[in-house]
């Protein structure tokens, strides 16, 4: 194993760059990173819909996020290889056709951590806000915002985990990441599958569990220092 | 754009369609009992004060959780069949091992996440419970089966119900080594037709239609099994 | 300066506020008491529409809270309210807390905000805490912090709402003192409460409220020594024999 390691080692993690497209383990954080980043203020706005007076916009997006999450990522991706050539007009990159398919997956999950963040504080902070004359759209920005995003931050990074593992599937559509890294060492070798794959594994293992350690110790001292207020 | 979708109801595409149907429903249907009693059997053997067992246990599950489920199954069906005996894996590769793989796999992993959710269950009983259990006389195994588990599988209603919804989705992954489910025919009719978007939406509508029905049903479970204890 | 007229309010079917009418003068300081559940609360935030009314009017200096041209932010900003679970904005400093509804509301700058809440906060006793952090401050701190944000709107009227229900017996006397200050500054005041010495000593008037009715409106003198409904009667004897007072 540690023979194969050797010899694909960068490979799995950058892909052929310098020489070509960036692929491995740097293309799928950042893919990972970028859907998320992007998807990000489309979840803000959903997550305000999604709590707003109106019933028809809470409607609206509680059917998108059903929508987006009753089906699989596949699905979506196929949708993307085929719908964006059509809207754009021209071709596209791989790369962003995963992008958008990503984009509009993680969405849906993002806008429920959003809505659970704005939730999620004490009722008197709105009402206090409310009481001493803000707008509803003031004590948003400085009251409930600032202390919403800074509690949304581990399921943040519990969702980039979900998203690092959601991307090994592009590599169907040809996208250079770290699962089509490990393919392309398979298709080379042809012995020595179960290495070449278990290697796979243990990278995305100890990235994710990394990742996953991280919003745990952060939950922590997010807990912790709202503890200090009762 | 003209949908018409007749042509996936009869005849050639009809029945392709209906085979990946029925195979989703059979990857899900195995991966889902197997994922389920192998869950189970992790809770049990986590509960035994035994340090080396549990570490790994714990292993288990954090591999797969931290690992794509479409790596476990190219894992499991390329990697596993090197290391059988030579006998074993004429037998496996003569079958329909594709599907026993994705099967596997798919169970293996739905699991792991299972078995955290009972577990938060269990640790959701008060510990009353089982003081009360082992002193009207049963046994460790038996107070697991007629006192903490029914409780546990109660309060993680909700929790195992989400996985078995992505669990769901999932199948659709097996695709990848050649599974004939759902999505695969749906690729298979736009190889053939090129009516990407009709043969698409009529896929999506099906993923649609079964996801709104698992949530249904879960809806309808926690209605009539509700958790014991408040929150 | 307040005047309540036949406010009704139901949460569904339950009829929490029946014909609630009542008056509060400049500079009067009327203590609202009662059981649990008699609408207390729902009333007194009724008077900054942090809850709505379905029947009746309640006017504020002379005019209607509910008229056309009513702004609800300038009308909050015009009256001070102090929670029973303080809430202080955790993510801010003692002077922010202070200071951000005179920045953002009242278009005050910087350095005269700051001037503000140092002098308010020397009024509480707190001038040494000005850049602290809420969650190093004990209950009482908090909650007289919070009543130094109230004060900060220059409100002609301030609200409590319990305010000392939620603190440790040690720290309710020093928010009871500031209160007591207030008062006899001459702040309209009207306070929900259930400490009965304050009651006594500082309140102008009492009313005592039970099942969403005000049953009494009396002078403490009269409140405390010949109440005339039952359930005030019974509400007394229930409360003095287990206080201190």
């Amino acid at each position: 194993m540690i023979e194969l390691i050797q010899k694909y080692g960068v490979m799995l993690l950058v892909g052929s760059w310098p020489h070509g497209q960036i692929g491995g383990l740097a293309a799928t954080l950042i893919l990972a990173f970028l859907g998320l980043a992007l998807a990000f203020p489309i979840a803000i706005l959903l997550g305000f819909a999604r709590i707003s007076h109106f019933k028809v916009l809470r409607g609206v997006v509680a059917g998108w996020v059903v929508i987006l999450r009753g089906i699989p990522l596949i699905m979506l991706i196929f949708w993307a290889y085929f719908v964006v050539p059509l809207i754009t007009g021209m071709s596209v990159s791989v790369f962003v056709t995963c992008l958008v398919a990503i984009i509009l997956y993680e969405s849906a999950f993002l806008a429920e951590i959003v809505r659970a963040g704005l939730q999620g504080l004490p009722r008197g902070q709105m009402e206090a806000a409310r009481a001493s004359g803000l707008s509803y759209w003031q004590s948003m920005r400085y009251v409930i915002l600032p202390q919403a995003l800074v509690n949304m931050i581990p399921s943040l990074v519990n969702q980039f985990v979900s998203t690092i593992k959601a991307t090994s599937i592009v590599y169907i559509i040809g996208m250079e990441e770290l699962t089509f890294a490990a393919q392309q060492i398979n298709s080379i070798e042809l012995t020595n599958a179960l290495q070449t794959y278990l290697i796979l594994a243990g990278i995305y293992f100890i990235v994710c569990l990394a990742l996953s350690y991280a919003a745990r110790l952060l939950e922590a001292r997010i807990q912790k220092r709202r503890a200090g207020l009762a | 754009m003209n949908i018409d979708i007749t042509f996936l109801l009869q005849g050639q595409y009809g029945s392709l369609l209906l085979n990946g149907l029925l195979t989703t429903f059979a990857l899900f249907g195995s991966a889902w009992i197997l994922g389920m009693a192998v869950a189970v059997l992790i809770v049990v053997l986590r509960a035994i004060p035994f340090k080396p067992l549990d570490a790994f246990m714990a292993l288990f599950v954090e591999y797969h959780r931290n690992v794509p489920t479409v790596v476990q199954i190219l894992v499991w069906f390329f990697g596993v069949p090197e290391i059988l005996p030579a006998d074993v894996r004429a037998y496996v590769n003569s079958g329909n091992s594709e599907f026993m793989f994705a099967t596997i796999a798919l169970a293996l992993n739905v699991s792991a996440y299972w078995s955290q959710d009972i577990r938060s269950g269990l640790r959701a009983i008060p510990a009353g419970q089982i003081e009360a259990a082992r002193s009207i006389g049963l046994s460790f195994v038996q107070a697991m089966r007629y006192v903490s588990l029914p409780q546990a599988m109660r309060i993680s209603v909700p929790p195992l119900l989400n996985r078995s919804l992505i669990l769901f989705k999932d199948t659709s992954l097996a695709m990848v080594i050649g599974v004939t489910e759902l999505t695969y025919q749906t690729k298979a009719i736009d190889n053939l037709t090129f009516r990407t978007f009709d043969v698409l939406a009529f896929g999506t509508m099906v993923y649609l239609i079964c996801s709104l029905t698992i949530m249904f049903v879960g809806r309808c479970i926690e209605r009539r099994y509700p958790s014991p204890y408040k929150g | 300066m307040i005047k309540l007229e036949k406010v009704n309010k139901w949460y569904g079917d339950y009829h929490a506020l029946n014909d609630v009418t009542g008056s509060v003068a400049k500079g009067e300081v009327v203590v609202v008491c009662g059981p649990s559940g008699s609408g207390k609360s729902t009333m007194i935030r009724t008077l900054n529409r942090l809850e709505e009314i379905q029947k009746g009017d309640i006017q504020i200096s002379g005019k209607s809270i509910y008229g056309p041209g009513v702004d609800i932010n300038k009308l909050r900003a015009s009256i001070g309210f102090v929670f029973q679970q303080f809430n202080l904005f955790p993510h801010y400093s003692v002077r922010d807390n202070i200071t951000l509804s005179a920045r953002k509301v009242g278009g005050m700058s910087v350095a005269q905000a700051n001037a503000l809440a140092e002098d308010l906060l020397n009024k509480v006793g707190l001038s040494h805490k000005i850049d602290a952090m809420p969650a190093n401050l004990s209950g009482g701190q908090q909650q007289r912090v919070a009543i130094a944000r109230a004060l900060a709107q220059r409100p002609p009227l301030i609200l409590f709402d319990e305010p000392t229900s939620a603190l440790d017996p040690e720290m309710v006397g020093e928010v009871l003192a500031v209160m007591k200050q207030l008062a006899s500054e001459g702040m309209t005041m009207v306070v929900v409460t259930h400490e009965m010495g304050f009651a006594r000593d500082v309140a102008d008037r009492i009313w005592f409220m039970d099942a969403g009715e005000i049953l009494e409106d009396t002078t403490p003198q009269e409140f405390f020594t010949a109440p005339r409904h039952p359930r005030s009667r019974k509400f007394l004897e229930d409360i003095l024999q287990r206080s201190v007072v």
